[in-house]
């Protein structure tokens, strides 16, 4: 069950306490001042300019939840907490160091020996790399740092995946990001422990803008974790991260995201990997919290015999609108994809599943699979799906299968007559309903997930 | 141990039960036969407590303790239990699980896992069905088999088997049947059906015949064998 100071873990915000404060809103000024004050090189602060012009010629985008609750100009688009990142534990400040313990942080790092890339605001401020991942010539560090260390690298990759121009937030993070992690994994390196970063917006009307880039060399593997909890606050903050996947020839990348926004945030994410020969990407996302999520990880299957996969769910309580799903484009001959979603609404909460499933004229011999279920708990929630199919050649085996399913009477009574509390058979088959995802999320992540159904399932329908 | 009192019952508007009255006594055999639609199984879910089997008038009392108003998990707590004819599907919850969550902190999951293992293969059960998500993939007979399987692990006082012995083969008929014979010691059943072939190997203290939702007759085992010569049409109301 549910201990009492767990609602406080999940609702606990700390004094802000920061060495810098941009302004509020965005101009070209604040723009060129985040770039100056990372010291980045030429190109990189073009980039940002040139995004923020594409930002500001972008319309939003109207074909999903609504987004009228932005106002881009109360927001502070940099903050920085603490002069530099520090490469060990002690060196942190005792503040965050408080917050990171309730998040548990280095219990983490015990068990998994890995890195840990902790995100305070908009900066890493804690990174430790084990000798393992350096052994190996694994890199794993903030976006900030890399663009120091390896700019080459960056710069070859950086934006192309997913350029400024794809969506306006993803214009927006282009000019503005900040932190976020890089990794590079060396050909056929396969990194056995998941490397894990730790989320978290601490700031009242404050925009985190991580940027993540990954490049999985030829016959590498990794599997990176992003757990995300955030306090509780009363105005709108917008979080637009851009996730970009590189994943090359017979590699394979496993990318896990348990999320759990506070309702007030706008969470609206750019996510997309690349494969090549013989390459596997699995995105597993589990979304639940924030006011409004818009995320469709995508899978470009570039390579032969490629694979793609999204596993994801979403879970959508009173004033949230969940819009999730996942694209899947097939490039090339004989790729696979599958997508299975599950989704959650109830006491007012709203679910869509949108997906896009797009096979090109070349990709023949390729196979998809669409599971997507919807669980609706009380006549006030909703649930839809906007699923689209691009299909341009015939040698091809598509499936698509929807479900929508009210939590119904028969299954609760059954529960019932065999002596469980109905809070307890509602979890019960909201946790089965999940399970076949959940059981992709690594251990940690999975009780945590269960232990939030049920805190919500306890106050909840009845 | 079970006392109906002018039962009332009502389901999507219309009256099924009918100012039903029985006294079910502690540890005996009972069995329950009449057409079909003439509220056999209303009277079961009535009895367990179903929200939508609702009750116009009338009065339940199970272990001297009047259960009338009260919800289904506290009349299964206080030692009731209703198998399913049809029990639905679960998914991604199996019957350990079910079972874990229904006998609270009473049970060590360890203990609770090899009982239900060795109960299980009592009814030649395999592992894979007790670990699957419930009724998933499985046979209208392993259907019936988990429900007894259940039945017998939660230590109800009384239970109700709902056309237990319908949709399953002869084997399997004759395990269900020794099954529940085995495990009957001090409990009361009441077991619902359409056939006399159960009767084989569990012997009634009792058979009652119900028509268009009434009590229409009362009588030993041979009852049951001249309803299945004869029908009911002896038994119109």
């Amino acid at each position: 069950m549910v201990t009492p100071d767990f609602k406080y873990r999940f609702g606990f915000a700390k004094p802000e306490n920061y060495r810098f404060k941009a302004k509020k809103g965005l101009d070209k000024a604040v723009v060129q001042m985040i770039s100056n004050l990372k010291k980045e090189p030429s190109w990189m602060s073009i980039f940002r300019l040139k995004s923020y012009e594409i930002f500001l010629a972008k319309k939003m985008p109207s074909w999903g939840a609504d987004l009228s609750g932005i106002d881009f100009d109360d927001i502070f688009y940099y903050i920085k907490p603490t002069e530099k990142t520090v490469d060990s534990w002690e060196k942190l400040p005792q503040e965050i160091k408080n917050t990171y313990d309730r998040i548990g942080v280095p219990k983490a790092e015990r068990n998994f020996l890995a890195g840990v890339s902790a995100q305070y605001e908009s900066e890493v401020v804690y990174e430790s790399i084990s000798k393992y991942l350096q052994k190996k010539g694994v890199i794993f560090c903030d976006m900030d740092t890399a663009l120091r260390k390896y700019p080459k690298l960056i710069k070859k990759y950086f934006g192309t995946l997913i350029p400024a121009a794809d969506n306006k937030f993803a214009a927006l993070n282009s000019a503005v990001w900040s932190g976020g992690s890089f990794v590079y994994v060396p050909k056929g390196v396969k990194v056995e422990m998941p490397l894990q970063a730790y989320f978290r917006i601490n700031a009242q009307r404050f925009g985190q803008f991580e940027r993540t880039l990954i490049i999985a060399e030829e016959g590498s593997f990794v599997h990176y974790i992003e757990g995300c909890t955030a306090p509780i606050y009363t105005t709108s903050s917008l979080h637009a991260a851009v996730v970009e996947i590189f994943v090359k020839k017979n590699a394979r990348v496993r990318y896990t995201t348990v999320q759990n926004w506070s309702n007030n945030i706008y969470n609206l994410v750019t996510k997309r990997a690349r494969t090549e020969e013989n390459a596997i990407m699995e995105w597993v996302d589990c979304n639940i919290g924030s006011k409004i999520t818009m995320k469709y990880p995508s899978v470009y299957l570039f390579g032969e015999g490629s694979r793609g996969e999204v596993l994801s769910i979403a879970y959508a309580a009173r004033n949230q609108h969940q819009d999730a799903g996942a694209k899947m484009i097939h490039f090339a001959p004989n790729t696979s994809s599958r997508i299975i979603s599950k989704s959650v609404s109830k006491s007012g909460g709203r679910t869509s599943y949108r997906g896009l499933v797009q096979v090109m004229p070349a990709a023949i011999n390729s196979s998809s699979f669409v599971a997507c279920d919807a669980l609706i708990l009380d006549e006030e929630s909703r649930s839809d799906t906007y699923p689209e199919m691009k299909i341009k050649n015939k040698r091809v085996d598509i499936q698509h299968e929807a479900t929508v399913e009210k939590l119904g009477e028969e299954k609760l009574f059954y529960l019932m007559s065999r002596g469980i509390s109905k809070a307890d058979a509602e979890s019960l088959l909201v946790n089965g309903f999940i399970d076949p995802v959940a059981k992709e999320i690594p251990l940690e992540y999975s009780i945590e997930l269960n232990r939030l159904i049920n805190l919500e399932m306890s106050g909840s329908v009845g | 141990m079970l006392v109906l009192k002018n039962l009332n019952i009502f389901a999507s508007g219309k009256k099924i039960i009918n100012d039903f009255s029985f006294v079910f006594e502690s540890g005996k055999t009972y069995v329950i036969m009449g057409p079909n639609g003439s509220g056999k199984s209303t009277l079961a879910k009535g009895i367990m407590g179903h929200p939508e089997y609702s009750l116009f008038s009338g009065s339940i009392v199970f272990d001297k303790k009047d259960i009338t108003k009260t919800l289904a998990d506290y009349r299964a707590r206080l030692g009731l239990f209703t198998s399913f004819q049809s029990p639905l599907s679960l998914s991604g919850v199996n019957v350990f699980q079910l079972l874990k969550m229904a006998m609270g902190k009473k049970i060590d999951p360890l203990r609770l896992k090899q009982t239900l293992e060795k109960k299980a293969k009592e009814l030649n059960l395999g592992k894979e069905i007790i670990e699957r998500s419930l009724n998933e993939g499985t046979s209208g007979g392993e259907k019936k088999k988990i429900e007894v399987l259940q039945a017998a692990i939660l230590k109800r006082k009384l239970l109700i088997f709902d056309e237990i012995d319908t949709g399953v083969d002869v084997d399997a008929l004759k395990l269900i049947a020794q099954f529940l014979k085995n495990n009957q010691k001090n409990k009361t059943y009441i077991i619902i059906t359409h056939y006399n072939r159960i009767l084989r190997y569990i012997k009634p203290d009792k058979v009652l015949v119900i028509n268009g939702g009434r009590l229409v007759k009362e009588g030993n085992s041979k009852l049951a064998s001249s309803i299945e010569k004869h029908g009911y049409s002896r038994f119109q109301i």
